[in-house]
């Protein structure tokens, strides 16, 4: 009986957890809200208040038809949240051993680089050249992981200071690489690399759809699945997986319990810039075909707050990479029809994030009883 | 038991002999490096102090005499070690070793010295008083990840509130908005006592996204909201008379002889103050400290506002110090250098100044070295403040330890 009562008693702190987190991206989406009407000066000095209003109206019904809508929608939201699911695990694995990994661009952009040289300069079947290339972009990616991992085991320099400073390294890096013969498109002055090949693309989701050129959904979707999968069983399962949670939960104990720190430190790292720079591969070779200057945008950056919203579990963070992806792909319809910028998703974003990550606000406004979420796991600090 | 223990050697840990040896090394590569590359180039370098003096340095002897000087100093370390003296010699070494750069690049050619230090100080500005809004919240125990969003609001609210009311205006602007975005970090941090890391990030891209937001949908349209007057150097009486160090502290805009102001303030205030003492107490062990009567919550608010309002203050440096507009992210990622600025400078104010100082003057370097010919790809020049902090970081600066109680929310009951 007793067990019963558990169980239904799990049951409803589940449902209740859902339903503030559903309140939550209600209230960020009133905040926005306002944001849009205060925002229209123009309207608002004519008096024009119910013109401010549909603003917002066709603003959130453009979000939903963007990411939702259409096939074409749907193909856009997958597109964009591929990268932010890979650099979203990237993130959540270096939380779950403690570390912070604000690093991601760098590796991304260091993988993406590396996959791009397999994509156009070798010439073989797809079938085995694209496996390579994406292999060569986690390849690249751990290997730029590794620095910060490895700098932090031997000199103990804080790997918040360290990934920055590899950003900023890595992108200039990639302005230059983009302007040697090796990489740019013969043609071109512009900072612009040679395309991949025809066959070494990751193949388009909808290719089977004749004459659909417009749904640019890529198989590195699947590449990201599978890392959620990877990082579940490597999590759950693993020997390592247990010594980074023991490792991210308490240091010391974990020291003392026979495990080699620094050793996890580089793992954890590795592990990082492999899966962020697959995030690379997977620009590189599905969305775009060649590489710019900075194929990597933000995506490095909104995959913290993702990491932070999913609490560094799978399950969270791909739920989260996806909510952020189809925000994303709503956001560029919503800036085509009404004439909101594109930004206030970063807006909604934030939001999202800080009224999960209060559930004592949330329930404050909404008035409502439920049980808290736990608060998401963070990295150690900056002491050891 | 006999063991000789020599007295005036000191006992180094592990990690401090490790250092020592990193340094020595560092100084013999630094030696090679001008001996093979930077001797190089014939011709003498003209350093221009003032508009009628200019010193030449011949760059050839000059690499030469610093790689042998260089060399030895190494030797000495690896050997011998300059024990307490190791960071002076470093500097000097360091500092010596940036002038035979120069030397080398402007070779056949001349260039202004004092400008090029006149405008490390000024770039070294938001970084400085990003850093010690960093500090001061740290020190109390929050956390601070959301300077790059204070400095981005303090910018943009400096740019609008600046060009409606003028300058003066967009100052207090500024201050407010930093203040209130470090008003959210406090609310959430202190009474909901929610992770500071994610609370510090969301402002990040609240800051981020509201003001790019508001600068296409308003500003765009509206250009005369984004038009300000900056404010333009004041040259202090007398002090601005000396030679050199005239022009490179005392002839400038308001922002340097503000943060330099603030970098002495919040010094004595931290270590000479009742309050400093209680707010270092309060990073430290919150428990301890409310048992004795302070109140944490409180004075925890406090520092985090006053933090807030410093960084708004350092974002007012970009349309105010500077360009006179706001653009999307015109901060980008400064915030982030001061955070490291707040590590690297071990929490002391006077470190962090030392740290925006070094990237500014790495900054300044790229810039000037972008006009003379040097051969070097401009890639490479722009990454060189990054690659200096890095080597920094973890060749010297190491494990530092934090505020222990940084991160973690009070709650008395505990």
């Amino acid at each position: 009986m007793k067990k019963l009562f558990n169980k239904v008693g799990e049951r409803l702190n589940r449902v209740s957890s859902m339903k503030l987190t559903l309140l939550a991206v209600l209230s960020a989406l009133i905040v926005g809200a306002f944001i849009i009407i205060v925002s229209d000066v123009d309207k608002l000095k004519n008096g024009d208040i119910v013109g401010a209003f549909s603003t917002v109206g066709s603003a959130y019904w453009a979000l939903v038809v963007g990411s939702f809508g259409s096939l074409r929608a749907i193909s856009n939201t997958i597109n964009s949240s591929t990268p932010l699911i890979l650099c979203g695990v990237s993130v959540a694995i270096a939380f779950k051993a403690g570390l912070f990994n604000i690093g991601a661009t760098g590796q991304m952009l260091a993988g993406g680089m590396a996959s791009l040289w397999v994509g156009f300069a070798m010439n073989g079947p797809g079938i085995i050249q694209v496996p390579l290339a994406v292999l060569a972009g986690a390849i690249g990616g751990a290997a730029f992981g590794a620095i910060p991992g490895i700098l932090k085991a031997r000199t103990g320099a804080h790997e918040v200071i360290t990934t920055i400073m590899l950003n900023n390294m890595m992108a200039f890096f990639i302005l230059w690489m983009l302007k040697t013969d090796l990489f740019q498109r013969e043609d071109r002055t512009d900072p612009i690399s040679k395309l991949v090949t025809a066959q070494g693309r990751l193949p388009r989701l909808f290719g089977f759809l004749d004459g659909r050129s417009d749904l640019v959904a890529h198989a590195g979707f699947f590449v990201a699945l599978g890392a959620v999968a990877a990082y579940w069983w490597f999590l759950k399962k693993s020997t390592t997986g247990f010594e980074f949670r023991a490792y991210g939960l308490n240091a010391d104990a974990a020291t003392y319990a026979g495990m080699h720190v620094k050793r996890l430190t580089v793992l954890a790292m590795v592990f990082a810039g492999a899966v962020a720079g697959m995030a690379g591969a997977a620009e590189v070779l599905g969305t775009y075909g060649y590489a710019s200057a900075n194929f990597a945008g933000n995506i490095g950056f909104d995959a913290i707050a993702i990491a932070l919203l999913g609490q560094s579990s799978p399950l969270g963070t791909l739920f989260a990479a996806i909510l952020f992806g189809a925000l994303q792909a709503g956001g560029r319809q919503m800036q085509a029809n009404s004439d909101v910028p594109i930004d206030l998703i970063v807006v909604l974003r934030a939001l999202i994030v800080m009224f999960i990550a209060a559930p004592l606000l949330v329930k404050s406004i909404w008035r409502t009883k439920s049980a808290t979420i736990s608060a998401g796991q963070t990295f150690r600090g900056w002491g050891s | 038991m006999n063991i000789a223990v020599d007295s005036d050697a000191p006992l180094l840990s592990l990690e401090q002999r490790k250092r020592a040896r990193n340094v020595g090394f560092s100084l013999v590569f630094l030696g090679l490096v001008s001996a093979f590359l930077l001797a190089g180039r014939p011709g003498n370098a003209g350093f221009k102090l003032v508009d009628t003096y200019t010193v030449f340095l011949p760059a050839q002897p000059f690499a030469r005499a610093l790689a042998v000087a260089l060399v030895a100093l190494g030797a000495i370390q690896l050997f011998r070690g300059f024990g307490k003296w190791t960071n002076v010699v470093l500097a000097i070494a360091t500092g010596t070793f940036v002038i035979a750069f120069l030397t080398w690049a402007a070779s056949g050619g001349s260039f202004s010295l004092t400008g090029m230090l006149q405008d490390t100080v000024t770039r070294s500005v938001p970084i400085t008083l990003g850093a010690i809004a960093g500090i001061l919240c740290e020190r109390s125990g929050i956390i601070n990840i959301a300077i790059e969003g204070q400095l981005l609001g303090g910018a943009f609210a400096g740019a609008v509130v600046g060009s409606l009311y003028g300058p003066w205006a967009g100052l207090l602007g500024a201050i407010a908005m930093g203040v209130g975005l470090s008003a959210i970090l406090a609310v959430f941090a202190i009474r909901f006592r929610v992770d500071q890391v994610i609370v510090g990030f969301a402002i990040n891209f609240f800051s981020l996204g509201l003001t790019s937001f508001l600068a296409q949908r308003v500003l765009t349209p509206h250009p005369e909201y984004n038009i300000v007057r900056p404010f333009t150097p004041y040259a202090v009486p007398l002090l601005s008379k000396i030679p050199v160090i005239g022009v490179v502290l005392f002839t400038q805009t308001l922002f340097v002889y503000v943060s330099i102001i603030a970098v002495v303030v919040s010094t004595w205030f931290l270590y000479r103050t009742r309050w400093g003492l209680r707010t270092r107490a309060i990073g430290e062990y919150p428990q301890a400290a409310g048992t004795l009567g302070v109140d944490v919550i409180k004075l925890r608010y406090r520092n985090v506002w006053i933090a807030g309002a410093v960084a708004g203050l350092g974002g007012a440096w970009w349309p105010l110090g500077t360009v006179g507009r706001f653009d999307q992210n015109i901060t980008n990622g400064r915030g982030f250098i001061a955070l490291a600025a707040v590590i690297f400078g071990r929490w002391h104010p006077v470190g962090a100044l030392t740290a925006a100082l070094v990237f500014g003057l790495s900054e300044a370097i790229q810039l000037k070295m972008s006009n003379l010919d040097t051969g070097i790809p401009s890639e490479f020049l722009l990454m060189a403040p990054y690659i200096v902090t890095l080597i920094v970081v973890a060749g010297f600066v190491g494990r530092s330890r934090a505020p222990k109680a940084a991160g973690q929310a009070y709650d008395a009951s505990k």
